[in-house]
């Protein structure tokens, strides 16, 4: 089995300061559309600036650099131990070299481990076993402050008048922004999952947050919630930074799931301006970079 | 973009309104959880009798809190072990967590500028009006951006904090942020909230 500790290290590299070019686009819209002189243009020059000198000098985008969350499909022959012991050198190598803030901090003792390494979650890593034979490694970087403004909701809401249906999602979805103002670093995006249970839920709302920005939902349906939920929600006029302005969300990405009877979950991640995923793909000794 | 030099007269402060964005210049301080607990219990409330270093480090942060300027940041710094201290990533942090300390230690020090992200409550905004003083909305996230425009880190204060909780003296050049509370008891974060939230139910009620 090959080493991929190294471009492990480079993915996080990337990940880390290297903003991919579908956000940096909707990034660069969402700038045009504010007003020129406002505060909410200010706030997106602002970010467009720091996305081209974070690339153009390899350092951290935000210094939050967040949960490393990976997502590994490997075929058949590798050993996920293995790899799991690759990914963990490659974020502590990454640390040292300062891609990486030191974040994992032991909750009972308040220690920070000093590089990114702590239990079975920090990292986190879900692996997968697929047929071919490439490896895909997707990577994403969550921060803080968007974290803490996630919410998930059981339905129904009655202080919401949110039934078991979508239009009940685009109301905890809609509740769920409002509530979040500016504190996740605005303008977001937005990874909604319906059903599961409440592990599976947030899982799934995270792995949403991995589609282009540009495409489009394969049910139609949840495509037209998709582009509905955006442009109710930058109705609310919370806007960049929270200053007030156009574009409180750039994207929003849902999936459907399975669910019990008895349960009905709307869970949103809410992921902040710098969305910082990258993916890398191993066929043969050839490593390719997204 | 309004030019603004560090310290800031209280004229100037009384000009400025929530929407201004600005460009601060001079020397500031950082300062976050656990430097404002520690001058709040030492020097305010006084719940803990000064030990150590406290009250030389108090002496020293004065004269550069007076008029000035106090930014929530726990920066990213290199050249630890050779004192050649230099910012690598300088954005701010979440300013919530200040709102037990910070209208107070706005008053003891007569401080002017808040700079952090998120907006804080009523007892900053109050004291915004009686010092007066302006609270300064950083870009979120904005760090590489932040940490070009600190030009010199003069000194460093309370690291035994750990770096980013200690004290940093830096010298900055047009650092970018946006007035969101201002002297005149207005507040940009109460006002979109109030607005979103209206628009909020307007909408679920469709
Ligand atoms: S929410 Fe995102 S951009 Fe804002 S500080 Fe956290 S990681 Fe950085």
């Amino acid at each position: 089995m090959q080493d991929l500790t190294e471009p492990l290290v480079e993915l996080i590299r990337r990940t880390s300061t290297d903003l991919p070019p579908d956000v940096e686009k909707a990034l660069t819209a969402a700038r045009e559309r504010e007003d020129s002189g406002s505060a909410a243009r200010g706030a997106m020059d602002a970010i467009l600036q720091n996305v081209a000198l974070s690339r153009r000098n390899s350092t951290p985008i935000c210094q939050d650099t967040g949960t490393p969350i990976f997502y590994v499909r490997y075929p058949e022959g590798w050993s996920a131990r293995k790899l799991k012991e690759q990914i963990r050198n490659a974020v502590a190598e990454a640390t040292k070299r300062s891609y990486l803030r030191p974040n994992a901090v032991d909750a009972i003792s308040e220690k920070n481990s000093g590089n990114n390494l702590g239990d079975d979650s920090f990292p986190t890593i879900h692996f997968e076993e697929v047929e071919g034979d490439e490896v895909v490694v997707d990577l994403m970087l969550k921060g803080g402050g968007c974290e803490n403004v996630g919410a998930q909701y059981s339905l129904p809401n009655s202080a919401l008048g949110a039934g078991r249906d979508l239009k009940g999602v685009r109301k905890a979805a809609l509740d769920a922004v409002q509530k979040a103002q500016g504190q996740g670093c605005a303008p977001g995006i937005l990874g909604i999952a319906i059903g599961g249970d409440r592990g599976s839920s947030y899982y799934a709302s995270k792995e949403a947050l991995f589609r282009p920005i540009e495409d489009e939902n394969p049910d139609p349906e949840l495509a037209a919630l998709e582009k509905q939920l955006t442009e109710e929600t930058n109705q609310l006029g919370i806007g960049p930074m929270g200053f007030g302005g156009k574009t409180t969300t750039v994207a929003t990405k849902i999936t459907g799931m399975h669910r019990l009877p008895a349960s009905f979950f709307v869970t949103v991640s809410y992921m902040c301006w710098a969305h910082r995923r990258r993916r890398m793909t191993v066929r043969g000794a050839e490593v390719i970079y997204e | 973009m309004r030019a603004l030099s560090l310290p800031i007269s209280e004229e100037a402060i009384r000009s400025l309104n929530v929407g201004d964005p600005v460009a601060l210049s001079g020397v500031m301080i950082t300062g976050r959880d656990a430097a404002h607990k520690w001058m709040s219990d030492t020097f305010i409330k006084k719940t803990r009798q000064p030990q150590g270093d406290d009250l030389e480090v108090y002496e020293a942060i004065k004269p550069l809190l007076v008029g000035g300027a106090i930014y929530h940041c726990g920066p990213v710094v290199s050249g630890l072990d050779t004192k050649d201290y230099r910012f690598v990533a300088a954005g701010p942090t979440t300013s919530t967590r200040e709102e037990p300390y910070q209208g107070d230690v706005m008053r003891h020090f007569n401080i002017r500028a808040v700079i952090g992200k998120g907006g804080m409550g009523a007892k900053t905004l109050a004291a915004c009006k009686e010092v007066p003083g302006v609270y300064l909305h950083a870009i979120g996230g904005a760090a590489s951006l932040i940490a070009q425009t600190v030009q010199k880190v003069t000194g460093v204060y309370k690291l035994s904090f750990g770096v980013p909780e200690a004290m940093w003296v830096i010298e900055v050049r047009d650092f970018p942020a946006v007035v969101t509370m201002d002297a005149h008891s207005n507040s940009l974060h109460a006002d979109i909230e109030a607005k979103s939230k209206a628009e909020l139910e307007r909408l679920l009620a469709v």
